[in-house]
């Protein structure tokens, strides 16, 4: 392994980086998203030509254009399991998918969710911007209840979906929350999905300057991002806050929102953040905290290991192989033949 | 062996040349099992044959109803035949509701045994029956034989420790040992398969024994029946025989072209009738480096099967009619970016669910023409069951050349009915040539061979060719996205072209008789042995007839339209209305008739001929009218 890595010349960022023109509208959060992508794919010791790409329908999905490995733009909502096939093919690539909340929660709902369920080590990059770009600007399964777009003049009445909390609902094996304009937590979220083995589900909150300008406002805000959000760090208690003095603790089934020193509430009363609980119930709660009542939190909600799809069937053909012979002629002749002479 | 009895002398023995015969009862009576048997056991005896299971939509409609009628219908020969037979001669019933739903197929003078035990006031009332059709004259044209097989199977398994309902259960061991007696057949082949079936349970294989033995034994000793048939061993080519269904065949077909092509099979689909079975069949082999994968619905199982072609492996997905529907987006997508993705398609009668268990042609123009924009892709078509089987590896083979999607265009009939195959020696059946590209330098992924205008295969793995395929439209050459009008049209063109050229890599048509005359019937898919043996007794009467038979229908053969230009009178016949006509009146010009059927069953023989009669009457041909050629009916 060693004596691999070392016959690989070092890779840069460059490496990445296609000769198609970006044409993503100026401003848009994608550009910095493909900036960390470009810049942790090398730092990961995986020659370029093991990488896939695989994305559906949306801006987001023109990434795989810009990104210098292999790549297929695909259709609306099936990249997970056109990429499912991609990897069941060749368990040996490095397999990503670029989706967007249209595209993988709305048309696409049915594949996101059997992609994870079956734990197949994809990677998939969710890109929420709440609203539909490449079409021009209808609301989108992320869109807050009420939104007024083109396609919702009286305010949408659809109530919108929480992509955490039906990736972990679909048993997704990693699943992390990250943003775009926090460039340091994109990086260090996208490494830790690199590096984990298995159905890989990371929700990037991205800014569509165009139809949805400053949907995470109250996130990305200077004055308000500190009270708004919360760093979820495994095996730290979960305190938030520009004062570092708020914090969660839980009341029977119930989390609340607590303030250090008052009442008597000290650390030891906070929840201790653990990803990796077999128990789905905890990062399910915490994928629930939205403002105003609780800070959105960002970083790993969960990551647990277990055997892959692609990795239990290539041990099951391992196995077969072992207790029958590979001949076809075995098979075709099967059990019951008989003999015409001439 | 020792447990198979001689042939007794003291019954008559009359010999003939062919039979047919339909087991039918209740989904539960289990006939598709003793159809299968007679079948395995007729194959073995060196018959020629060919079947016709039938069986109901539902798993387990209201026992004794008209809608849980199931059937087998098997149709064996002493010379080469093709088809399971018009209609029997000899109708097995084993209950009211089997009697109604297929009396009317038998042949008149045909032996009908049935199961008088069956014939209670209830099974009567579901079925549909007033009174005991058994006690009346209706009968008096077939020779009845009414036996109470209930009763007789439990006198044979005296003493079996099973359950009485058990015990019931094994009566169609009992009618299967009685038709083997009826045909001379030796018992050995079924008691085998009960040794294998039942080994871990003696009690249960010992009773079906005993079943076999007793309906054998009652045929032999009962004054009721008076004689016994003989079908000698028909002259087929030398060879190793075995029975194959064409769903089997065209699961062997798959995994043999991913061997001769050297790579894994990757094969994802998602649970429909009647291509089910080709899941169930290659889920088996994975020591056959065969990974399938049932995927989330229709769209998912072509989508995977498009990721493992893109990966370099062989993708295969399969579906019914409906999910032809749901794969259309994702085979457009192949088509754009010139992958080789193979869809079959067991087509069954449509729309919607339709007739899910039943056959029918009718899916050709949604595999020519059901999708968006210009996409032109290959259509191919099994003519037989054991055709499944080349046909399969011609998918994959056209496939890769051209990198193109390619459609199997199998059907229920084909699908589950099954013949004689002479088992194919593997080491003689050419290799298909797969190239991957590798030179960084040159490399372009549009640039296209100038003999096939196929596009290089370049799999992810390779140093230097990383590359992006999209929905997008490309530019010539390098694939780059790109919206120019004229580079547009000049790629529609290009991917036409590419399939229009697969005409010189398939076989040139065979005519089935004369070369020219007056009638020519067309034919395709698994219509082959009706449409064969039709035109073949028309011949035998002196009519100038041919028939040619359509394997490849994007693009056609190359000698098409010189045959067709050969004949006065073109008749397509086909299990739909007219689709395979309306492509050739369109492509050719040519004026052309139809004899089409939409009853989710295939062609009878007769059916063919009393219908190209009829279209040579219309058109008024002189010497149909007046000479002494007199319809067969
Ligand atoms: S429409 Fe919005 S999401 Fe799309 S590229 Fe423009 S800014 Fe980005």
């Amino acid at each position: 392994m060693a004596g691999e890595l070392a016959s690989i010349p070092a890779l840069t960022r460059k490496d990445f980086v296609s000769n198609q023109d970006v044409r993503w509208c100026p401003g848009c959060g994608d550009y910095a998203i493909l900036a960390q992508i470009q810049k942790v794919l090398p730092e990961l010791g995986i020659p370029r030509e093991k990488f896939v790409f695989v994305s559906g329908i949306g801006c987001s999905s023109r990434l795989p254009y810009y990104v210098n490995t292999y790549g297929l733009h695909t259709i609306h909502g099936r990249a997970p399991a056109i990429a499912t096939g991609v990897k069941v093919a060749n368990p040996d690539l490095a397999v990503w998918v670029i989706t967007g909340d249209g595209d993988a929660l709305s048309i696409g709902g049915n594949h996101l969710i059997h992609a994870l369920r079956r734990n197949v080590d994809l990677k998939i990059l969710l890109f929420n911007n709440r609203i539909y770009g490449l079409t021009k600007g209808q609301y989108s399964p992320t869109s807050e209840i009420g939104k007024k777009t083109k396609s919702t003049p009286h305010g949408s009445i659809d109530y919108p979906m929480h992509p955490i909390s039906i990736a972990l609902g679909a048993e997704a094996t990693f699943t992390a929350r990250t943003i775009d304009s926090d460039t340091g937590h994109l990086g260090k979220i996208l490494t830790e999905a690199a590096h984990h083995k298995g159905s890989t589900f990371v929700e990037i909150y991205q800014n569509c300057v165009i139809f949805n300008d400053n949907a995470f406002q109250e996130v990305t805000d200077r004055d308000t991002r500190a009270d708004n959000t919360i760093t979820l760090e495994h095996g730290r208690p979960l305190i938030f806050g520009k004062d570092r003095n708020k914090g969660i603790r839980l009341k029977g089934m119930t989390p609340e929102v607590v303030t250090l020193g008052e009442n008597g509430v000290t650390e030891q009363d906070l929840i201790v953040h653990d990803e990796t609980l077999a128990d789905s119930t905890y990062a399910f709660l915490l994928s629930r905290f939205e403002p105003p009542h609780f800070p959105v939190p960002l970083g790993v909600f969960r990551s647990i290991q277990r055997p892959t799809y692609e990795d239990m069937l290539t041990a099951q053909i391992k196995k077969a192989k072992e207790k029958k012979s590979s001949e076809l002629k075995n098979l075709l002749y099967g059990s019951e033949t008989w003999t015409v002479a001439e | 062996m020792a447990e198979n009895p001689v042939l007794p002398v003291y019954k008559e023995i009359e010999e003939q040349s062919e039979a047919t015969i339909r087991f039918c009862g209740d989904s539960g009576d289990g006939m598709q099992l003793t159809g299968s048997q007679f079948t395995q056991t007729t194959a073995i005896f060196g018959n020629d044959l060919a079947t016709l299971p039938d069986y109901p939509a539902e798993i387990r409609a209201p026992a004794g109803s008209l809608a849980g009628v199931s059937g087998y219908q098997v149709h064996f020969s002493s010379h080469d035949i093709r088809t399971p037979g018009d209609a029997p001669d000899v109708l097995v019933a084993m209950n009211p509701a089997a009697l109604k739903t297929n009396l009317g197929d038998l042949k008149e003078g045909g032996i009908l045994i049935v199961n008088s035990d069956a014939f209670t006031a209830n099974n009567l009332k579901k079925a549909g029956y007033a009174t005991n059709p058994l006690e009346e004259g209706g009968m008096a044209k077939y020779r009845l034989h009414a036996f109470p097989i209930t009763t007789l199977n439990t006198k044979a398994l005296e003493g079996s420790p099973l359950t009485k309902k058990d015990v019931e259960r094994c009566k169609n061991f009992f009618a299967l040992g009685l038709m083997l007696w009826m045909y001379g057949r030796p018992m050995d082949v079924s008691l085998e398969w009960i040794n294998k079936k039942f080994g871990a349970k003696p009690d249960l294989a010992e009773a079906n024994k005993m079943a076999l033995r007793g309906g054998y034994n009652f045929g032999e000793t009962t004054d009721l029946v008076k004689k016994h048939y003989y079908i000698a061993k028909a002259k087929l080519p030398a060879g190793i025989y075995r029975n194959v269904t064409g769903n089997e065949a065209t699961a062997f077909g798959f995994i043999a072209a991913a061997q001769l092509a050297d790579k894994e099979l990757v094969y994802a689909s998602y649970p429909i009738t009647p291509a089910s079975d080709v899941l169930h069949e290659l889920s088996r082999h994975r020591h056959l480096n065969v990974k399938t994968c049932q995927a989330e619905d229709e769209i998912a199982a072509a989508g995977m099967a498009l990721g493992a072609a893109f990966t370099g492996a062989v993708g295969l997905t399969g579906t019914s009619g409906p999910g032809l529907a749901l794969k259309s987006e994702t085979v457009s997508l192949a088509i754009m970016m010139e992958l080789p993705l193979v869809i079959i398609n067991v087509q069954r009668g449509g729309p919607s669910t339709g007739l899910p268990t039943k056959t029918e042609q009718s899916d050709l123009l949604q595999a020519m023409y059901g999708r968006h924009g210009e996409s032109p892709l290959a259509v191919i078509a099994p003519a037989t069951p054991g055709d499944c089987f080349s046909m399969a590896i011609e998918a994959v083979r056209i496939a890769i050349q051209y990198m193109t999607p390619v459609i199997f265009l199998s059907d229920g009939y084909l699908g589950n009915s099954s013949e004689p195959w002479k088992v194919p020696d593997f080491d003689k059946i050419p290799k298909i040539h797969v190239e991957h590209y590798k030179d960084a330098a040159s490399f372009l992924p549009f640039l296209r061979d100038p003999k096939t205008l196929s596009r290089p295969w370049a799999i992810p793995g390779t140093p230097g060719l990383e590359h992006r395929l999209g929905g997008i439209e490309k530019q010539e050459n390098t694939g780059n996205v790109n919206y120019e009008p004229l580079n547009h049209e000049k790629m529609v063109l290009v991917r036409q072209a590419k399939i229009d050229g697969i005409a010189q890599s398939i076989p040139l048509l065979e005519v089935f008789g004369k070369e020219a005359g007056d009638i020519l019937v067309i034919g395709w898919g698994g219509t082959y042995g009706a449409i064969t043996s039709a035109v073949e007794m028309l011949q035998k009467r002196g009519i100038a007839i041919s028939c040619i038979h359509l394997r490849y229908l994007n693009p056609f053969p190359s000698n098409l339209k010189k045959i067709l230009d050969n004949f006065d009178t073109h008749i397509v016949a086909e299990l739909n209305l007219g689709q395979l006509a309306s492509i050739l009146r369109g492509r050719f010009g040519v004026d052309i008739q139809s004899i089409t059927k939409v009853q989710g069953k295939p062609f009878k023989t007769d059916e063919l001929i009393e219908g190209i009669f009829k279209i040579a009457r219309s058109r008024g041909e002189p010497k149909w009218q007046e000479n002494s050629l007199a319809s067969p009916h």
